[in-house]
């Protein structure tokens, strides 16, 4: 099977609200950086472009058929994901390693800062006819899960709270952050509670921002001077998406996907083969939890390593140095293609004040959000 | 036509069924960015914008920051007639809330006099007072614009496209 890298990557972002562009001029910029990066003409070498959004998000019915012009793909092979960016990268994946496709784009975007009624739109997931008729707000359904997860494993909320502070800190040193700041956990813990036990503070604010990443076949790598970094394994999946049926506990949905993703890249001990972690961290909580769903430490175990520093920048298993969701802020289906931008920018030894000393493989773990129990992973390596 | 099936009556669709109503309040505020602020900016001046490719020479309208063609930034805006030919037209008797209209409105497509290729312009809407008989594909048209301290830098402060008298 044809081996795949990422050739370029071209990032615009991540800010609160960026309203001096429209949308396509915003993926634009951020398309132009990552052609220039991958050495690609997109009019000529691309072969095939997948967009990665959502109607609701963009607010435009069949809203793909806007995704082409700023991508370069006016009148070539496109086609949309609704879902996260590392999905889309899994789609280009497979169609490279048909030996059909040599150069792939993926992209995503946040325009959070279009939606007038943010909250409205995110409640509109929610099951129509037995889940949507409540007025709490789709933060209570993370409530719900955190509520779980900490009375099961006995996690103290000084834990939960130095997640938020690492992120929001992490994030001071990555100039696409869009929430960097120097937090203390007293900062976190007198926020306002949202949905008990869930506080303000250990939410991810919203964020504009677009990512491009360029991706292809090792016969284009061999032929181009690019730096590639290589994708060793990549999946998705699903839990239940019903409130009342899903495995609250533990997200399950982590553990499914690195079942696939580990055996893909031939890894068999994930916290001793893998240097370093970007993972998905809209609520506090969630990183932890997450981090257990990927087989990084024990259910309930991941705590006691946060508070031993050991998820540091310059502790033994670093986990969102570039801040996090929380740090660049929640933008949505673009979160993945955020968590690859560092993996990538890591591995190739060009993230400045931010960059880990002998990284050679990283992982990045996207989750859709509440209500979804969605994940995307991608071991990516210089090797 | 039978071919349509049967037709159900309000009440029996929604009150002999059961089922879940939900109305939500969805909004949004697209910002317009660089290059269609420009030209919205332009119409409340009573002028349409077209930016020109300084790569692939086309003049196009509305304006965009880049060519979809050959990828280049645009910057180069140039002020553009007001007139043009209708490329494609429609009566449309049917509203978005499903109502009929006796005199219908007509939606076309408008190339603007001084772009380089077609098409390039926008939809709009004809003059209803045109005699539909005399409607035509290649039309020539001009807009009819709001008076100025009504515009706002909206599409609509075109009020409509009007046939242009034939010259003598």
């Amino acid at each position: 099977m044809e081996k795949v890298a990422i050739i370029g990557v071209g990032i615009e972002g991540f800010r609160p609200a960026i309203r001096e562009l429209s949308y396509k001029e915003m993926v634009y910029k951020a398309a132009v950086k990552a052609y220039t990066d991958a050495k690609v003409n997109p009019r000529e070498e691309v072969d095939t472009f997948i967009s990665c959004e959502e109607d609701f998000s963009m607010g435009i019915s069949i809203a793909d058929e806007y995704a082409p012009d700023q991508l370069g793909a006016a009148q070539r092979t496109v086609h949309t994901i609704t879902g996260d960016g590392i999905q889309g990268m899994a789609a280009a994946y497979m169609q490279i390693a048909t030996g059909m496709f040599d150069i792939a784009v993926v992209e995503s975007q946040s325009r959070v800062s279009d939606m007038l009624t943010p909250n409205q739109i995110q409640h509109f997931a929610l099951d129509p006819i037995y889940a949507r008729q409540f007025d709490a707000t789709h933060h209570s359904i993370a409530g719900l899960e955190k509520r779980i997860y900490q009375s099961t494993y006995n996690i103290e909320e000084e834990a939960f709270a130095e997640v938020a502070v690492k992120n929001y800190n992490n994030a001071i040193l990555n100039p696409y952050a869009a929430y960097g700041m120097k937090a203390t956990r007293s900062d976190v813990l007198e926020t306002d509670m949202v949905a008990s036990p869930l506080r303000e503070g250990e939410i991810a604010e919203h964020a504009d921002g677009a990512v491009i990443v360029v991706m292809a076949s090792e016969k284009v790598v061999k032929e181009k001077d690019v730096d590639p970094v290589w994708i060793k394994g990549i999946s998705y999946a699903t839990n239940s998406p019903n409130l009342e049926t899903r495995e609250w506990k533990t997200a399950k949905y982590a553990k499914l996907c690195a079942n696939k993703a580990y055996k893909m890249a031939g890894i068999t001990d994930p916290a001793g083969q893998i240097d370093f972690f970007e993972i998905d961290d809209t609520y506090a909580y969630k990183e932890l939890q997450h981090l257990e769903g990927l087989g990084i430490f024990k259910e309930g175990e991941a705590a006691k390593a946060l508070m031993n520093g050991q998820l540091a920048r310059n502790g033994d298993t670093p986990v969102n140095v570039s801040g996090g969701v929380m740090g660049m802020g929640n933008a949505h289906d673009a979160n993945g293609l955020q968590r690859i931008v560092e993996v990538v920018e890591q591995l190739r030894g060009i993230a400045g004040r931010r960059q880990l000393n002998d990284v050679k493989t990283g992982l990045a773990f996207s989750w859709r959000g509440v209500p979804t129990t969605a994940g995307a992973l991608a071991i990516l390596s210089k090797e | 036509m039978n071919v349509r099936g049967t037709k159900l009556s309000h009440d029996e669709f929604m009150n002999q069924v059961l089922s879940v109503d939900h109305y939500p309040e969805i909004k949004y505020a697209w910002a317009t960015g660089i290059a269609i602020s420009k030209f919205l900016e332009g119409l409340k001046e009573g002028k349409i914008y077209g930016v020109k490719c300084d790569d692939c020479n086309r003049v196009v309208c509305p304006p965009r920051m880049f060519c979809e063609e050959c990828f280049s930034p645009m910057v180069e805006y140039v002020e553009l007639p007001d007139t043009g030919t209708v490329n494609t037209f429609s009566l449309a008797y049917i509203r978005t809330d499903a109502s009929r209209r006796k005199d219908p409105e007509i939606p076309a497509v408008i190339d603007i006099d001084g772009t380089t290729i077609s098409p390039s312009g926008f939809l709009h809407l004809l003059d209803e007072s045109i005699p539909h008989d005399q409607i035509k594909v290649g039309m020539k048209v001009k807009a009819v614009w709001k008076p100025p301290e009504e515009r706002k830098g909206d599409i609509t402060d075109i009020m409509y496209f009007t046939k242009m008298e034939e010259e003598a």
